[in-house]
């Protein structure tokens, strides 16, 4: 990976709690360093609409739960290098995929959380992206380069990683995938 | 028959006699009734072959009987005719007045009506087998007649227990519930164990979907097992043994029952057998259905009541079985060799068959083959020559595809391997087994994968849940191969079949989960063209898969 | 346990230890940690999941460390990649078994499920993880079963069999089915034989068997090994 010509990275969020990102931003001083190597190209926190084109690296935090979700991921991986599964969700499905254990958990969830706990108004709402029957972790969708576990993964790992790949090494996770 | 205390030269005597009844009967007319042929109508059968011999006047000279499997399961009810073993296919009541008219009476055996295939018997050898189809399993006699229980007199009258042991490890016998450990080799190692009291178990569970060998030799000649036991018992100095049988073998159950009963009452089980102060019986202990307890440790588990779930080895069942205690655990198709190689020498038997693998293997032959049935081949044979020669290959306008030999977790073996000699050893090498002895003939109209997956499903059925691959890992196999039939499936799914295979096969803790992995890793050697047919292009050449497609992403 | 002392390698290592250990204790006693789970010192070994597995030369099988006693002049090799790999897919096929959500899960921190994951370094399962529904039984007045987080390593078994005397616990059905059960399928309040003496929480390797209320971190690990052979040595005297 060249150095002299700054790294572009994206990050993208799909169902997640966000906290990958918090804990992304929790390299604090870290980051300084970071910048002088990457060029943040795409991130939900920045306002770009469209997925730039031949990123270097892209993060992503959550699981794959709806169709939109699925679009962007397929369209990130098309357009990135390196790959990397940020988080719990993004690698397990964590709680996000806890509606896998039921049955047409793609409507249950929406009538569970619309229509049986509300007190008015109760109803599906229909102009958001259609619901997965699953949630599905990254690799189970598309392929996934690097995985970084944790719930979320901590500030010094997401660091690790992204420091041993701007040196061209591959990250050794040993003692560094802590789930939960 | 009363109970008599009998000695070592009474035998000789009932064999005699039971000779001599049988010279005075010209004609012997036996009625396959094992569990192949009764749904088939034997049972009306054979009173039909009653009730004829009477009507024409024949009851003097022709004796009816009701017998065991011949083995030719394709064409019951099957009725045999001695002497000359006229063999008649497919008979029905009907049938059987003209049989006895034309066969009995006028001496001319009814042409049409006879079983043609002379291949099937040609290749064969029937040691095992020896008297399926010939006597009847109720009578003890008759198998005295056969020259049953020589053995066990033998033994007693003239051999020293080690005598025995030496016998079989002459003999090269290997272990026929699959793993082919050396009989004497074990037999020595239980011997040679100091604790005490020891205990033989015998092993007929037979759980794999397809295969009848160790049923129909229990329908057909359970004194020959029981004989096995005896002498085993006498060679390593233990005085009680286990009949461990699957309790869907009802009418296996009954006969083995009665002939324990035959057994006790002419003092050949007991307190002291044949007035030699030998000590030994046999008790029935039924399985409730769990192909696992197959697997010696399990059977162990099950006999002494508990949950039938192997434990790790060591301690190996020969130091440390039953209560603890030394005990021999053989099938029950190795101990019907025992008589064989006791009245005729170990010499004798390691001359047949293989160097390295003596003696004669039985075959369930089923699938896509023109002579289904219960097959005995020397070991050696080739498979070409099990399936085409014997099993006459595939029936008309089909083409043969693959041989899945060892059951449900055998391996699935194509053409080019045909010349492969069936013996434990080049087996192994291929990636199939002996186990107990299945063999599943598939044509163009089997599709591997679905194979694959069927005999997949049935092991994690079958995994008992103790060790982590075989429980958590055949499911997940499973669930790639649904992805696969169903059109959802990535090409990487291969790999990652490939390395849970390998794992379950090297990691598992028994038997059943180290050759569960085998159809799906035979599958993977010798027909991946077809798994990434599947996958790529979402075909099925056998047009199996893709039926109840499951709406997913 | 004879008197006579056994001379074997573990991993180049000459260690001298007596006849009739386990080749588990044996390279623990000698500073060689082997992973594992359904072991626990004081309970009698298991050889159920299989992480620690080793290599003995002269065979191409691999062999259980926890059930495999030492013998003279064996040479024994814990570490390799093979194992590695092997110990990986172990550990990947019990996360994907049932719902192990560990950002939810009460033992998350002190678990060894999790912990084992992060020393092998299994970043993701190459199986797609199920998520199951197995029934919770919170009806005892402290104690919790949550099936989904079982891994059934049977330590809840043999402790309530071997030191607690009672064997309130054990399986049911077979395979991926199989089950923690109470009595004979009891819920846990009508069990008449559990003495709630607590010894089934505090082996649990993961958050399936628990008290509620209690940290899970508390009861956890190395204390309660010590306890139970303590009390075994206690017991044999």
């Amino acid at each position: 990976m060249q150095v002299t010509e700054k790294t572009k990275v994206a990050t993208i969020w799909l169902s997640g709690c966000s906290g990958c990102h918090m804990s992304f931003l929790d390299q604090d001083e870290l980051l300084l360093e970071l910048a002088k190597k990457i060029k943040v190209v795409y991130s939900p926190i920045m306002d770009i609409k469209k997925f730039p084109e031949n990123v270097d690296v892209t993060l992503i935090e959550g699981a794959v739960a709806n169709e939109e979700q699925l679009e962007m991921l397929k369209e990130a991986r098309a357009q990135t290098k390196i790959l990397i599964a940020l988080g719990d969700c993004a690698v397990t499905g964590n709680v996000t995929a806890l509606r896998n254990a039921w049955r047409d958990s793609d409507k249950l969830a929406l009538e569970k959380a619309y229509v049986e706990n509300t007190d008015k108004n109760a109803q599906v709402p229909t102009d958001v992206p259609k619901l997965l029957k699953k949630v599905h972790p990254l690799h189970q969708v598309v392929k996934v380069d690097y995985f970084i576990p944790g719930c979320p993964p901590s500030a010094s790992v997401i660091n690790y990683v992204l420091t041993e790949l701007l040196s061209g090494r591959t990250p050794n996770m040993e003692g560094k995938s802590k789930y939960g | 028959m009363e109970a008599t205390s009998l000695n070592l030269a009474d035998i000789q005597k009932i064999a005699e006699q039971e000779v001599d009844f049988e010279r005075a009967y010209k004609y012997r007319i036996n009625v396959c009734c094992s569990s192949g042929c009764v749904p088939l109508g034997a049972l009306k059968v054979l009173k039909a072959f009653e009730d004829a011999v009477k009507e024409l006047g024949v009851e003097k000279e022709c004796k009816v009987a009701r017998t065991g499997c011949p083995g030719t399961c394709a064409v019951g009810p099957a009725v045999m005719i001695e002497p000359g073993d006229y063999l008649y296919q497919n008979v029905t009541p009907e049938k059987a007045r003209e049989i006895v008219r034309d066969h009995v009476v006028l001496g001319l055996p009814v042409k049409e009506m006879l079983y043609k295939n002379e291949a099937f018997y040609k290749k064969q050898q029937r040691l095992v087998l020896r008297n399926a189809g010939k006597i009847d399993p109720q009578r003890i006699q008759d198998y005295i007649a056969m020259g049953g229980y020589s053995a066990i007199v033998k033994c007693l009258a003239t051999m020293t227990p080690q005598g025995v042991i030496y016998e079989v490890s002459t003999s090269g016998l290997r272990g026929r519930g699959g793993a082919g450990f050396p009989t004497g080799q074990k037999w020595g190692l239980v011997a040679r164990a100091h604790s005490k009291p020891k205990y033989i178990v015998a092993n007929l569970d037979e759980g794999d979907p397809g295969v009848f060998a160790n049923r129909t030799l229990a329908e057909a000649d359970p004194h020959a097992i029981l004989e096995g036991m005896l002498i085993a018992a006498y060679a390593i100095g233990a005085e009680k043994g286990y009949l461990y049988i699957r309790s869907e073998y009802p009418l296996a159950i009954q006969t083995l029952q009665k002939a324990i009963a035959q057994a006790r009452s002419i003092s050949l089980l007991g307190d002291n057998i044949l007035e030699t102060g030998f000590k030994f019986d046999v008790e029935l202990r039924f399985g409730a259905g769990a192909f696992v307890a197959g697997e010696e440790t399990a059977i162990l588990a099950s006999v002494e009541g508990r949950r039938a779930m192997p434990r790790p080895r060591p301690p190996y069942p020969a130091n440390s079985g039953l209560w603890g205690k030394p005990t021999l655990i053989q099938n029950v198709e190795t101990l019907a060799n025992i008589p064989l190689i006791i009245q005729n020498g170990g010499v004798w038997f390691s001359k047949i068959g293989t160097p390295r693998c003596t003696g004669t293997k039985c075959f369930s032959l089923t699938g896509k083959t023109k002579n289904p049935g219960l097959i005995e081949v020397p070991m050696g044979i080739t498979l070409r020559e099990v399936v085409f020669d014997i099993g006459g290959g595939v029936p008309e306008g089909r083409k043969f595809k693959a041989v899945l030999v060892g059951g449900p977790s055998g391996g699935c073996l194509p053409d080019t391997l045909l010349e492969l000699p069936v013996d434990y050893d080049s087996l192994t090498r291929v990636g199939a087994i002996m186990g107990s002895g299945g063999i599943v003939v598939l044509d163009d109209k089997s599709c591997m994968v679905d194979t694959a997956k069927f005999f997949t499903e049935f092991c994690v059925d079958e995994s008992c849940g103790r060790c982590t691959p075989c429980r958590a890992g055949l499911i997940r196999i499973k669930e790639i191969f649904d992805g696969i039939t169903q059109g959802d499936a990535r090409v990487e799914d291969i790999t990652t079949l490939e390395k849970a295979g390998v794992y379950i096969r090297d990691a598992s803790l028994c038997g059943l989960g180290q050759t569960a992995p085998n159809p799906v890793l035979t599958t993977l050697r010798y027909f991946k063209d077809e798994y990434l047919e599947h996958i790529q292009d979402k075909k099925c050449r056998a047009g199996k898969c893709f039926k109840n497609k499951e709406e997913e992403v | 346990m004879g008197d006579a002392i056994v001379t074997l390698k573990i991993d180049g290592v000459e260690v001298h230890v007596p006849e009739g250990t386990m080749i588990l204790k044996a390279a623990k006693d000698n500073g060689i940690i082997i992973p594992t789970l359904c072991n626990l010192e004081g309970l009698t070994p298991y050889g159920g999941c299989r992480l620690c597995l080793v290599e003995i030369s002269g065979s191409p099988k691999l062999f259980a460390a926890c059930i495999t006693p030492v013998s003279s002049g064996m040479e024994v090799t814990t570490q390799s990649e093979k194992l590695k790999e092997y110990r990986k897919m172990a550990v990947q096929l019990l996360l994907a078994e049932k719902s192990h959500v560990c950002s939810v899960c009460v033992a998350n921190d002190h678990c060894e499920l999790q912990s084992l994951a992060n020393e092998l370094g299994v970043d993701h399962t190459m199986f797609e993880r199920n998520f199951t529904k197995e029934e919770i039984d919170s009806t005892h007045d402290f104690l919790v079963i949550d099936r989904n987080r079982c891994i059934l390593c049977t330590r809840c078994i043999r402790v309530c069999d071997e030191i607690e005397g009672v064997h309130t616990l054990d399986l049911r059905m077979r395979g991926k089915d199989a089950q923690i059960i109470m009595d004979l399928d009891n819920k846990w309040v009508n069990s008449c034989s559990c003495t709630s003496c607590r010894k089934c929480a505090k082996v649990c390797p993961v958050g399936a068997i628990y008290i509620e209320g209690e940290p899970v971190g508390h009861t956890k690990h190395k204390e309660i090994a010590e306890f139970i052979t303590e009390r075994r040595q206690r017991k044999c005297k």
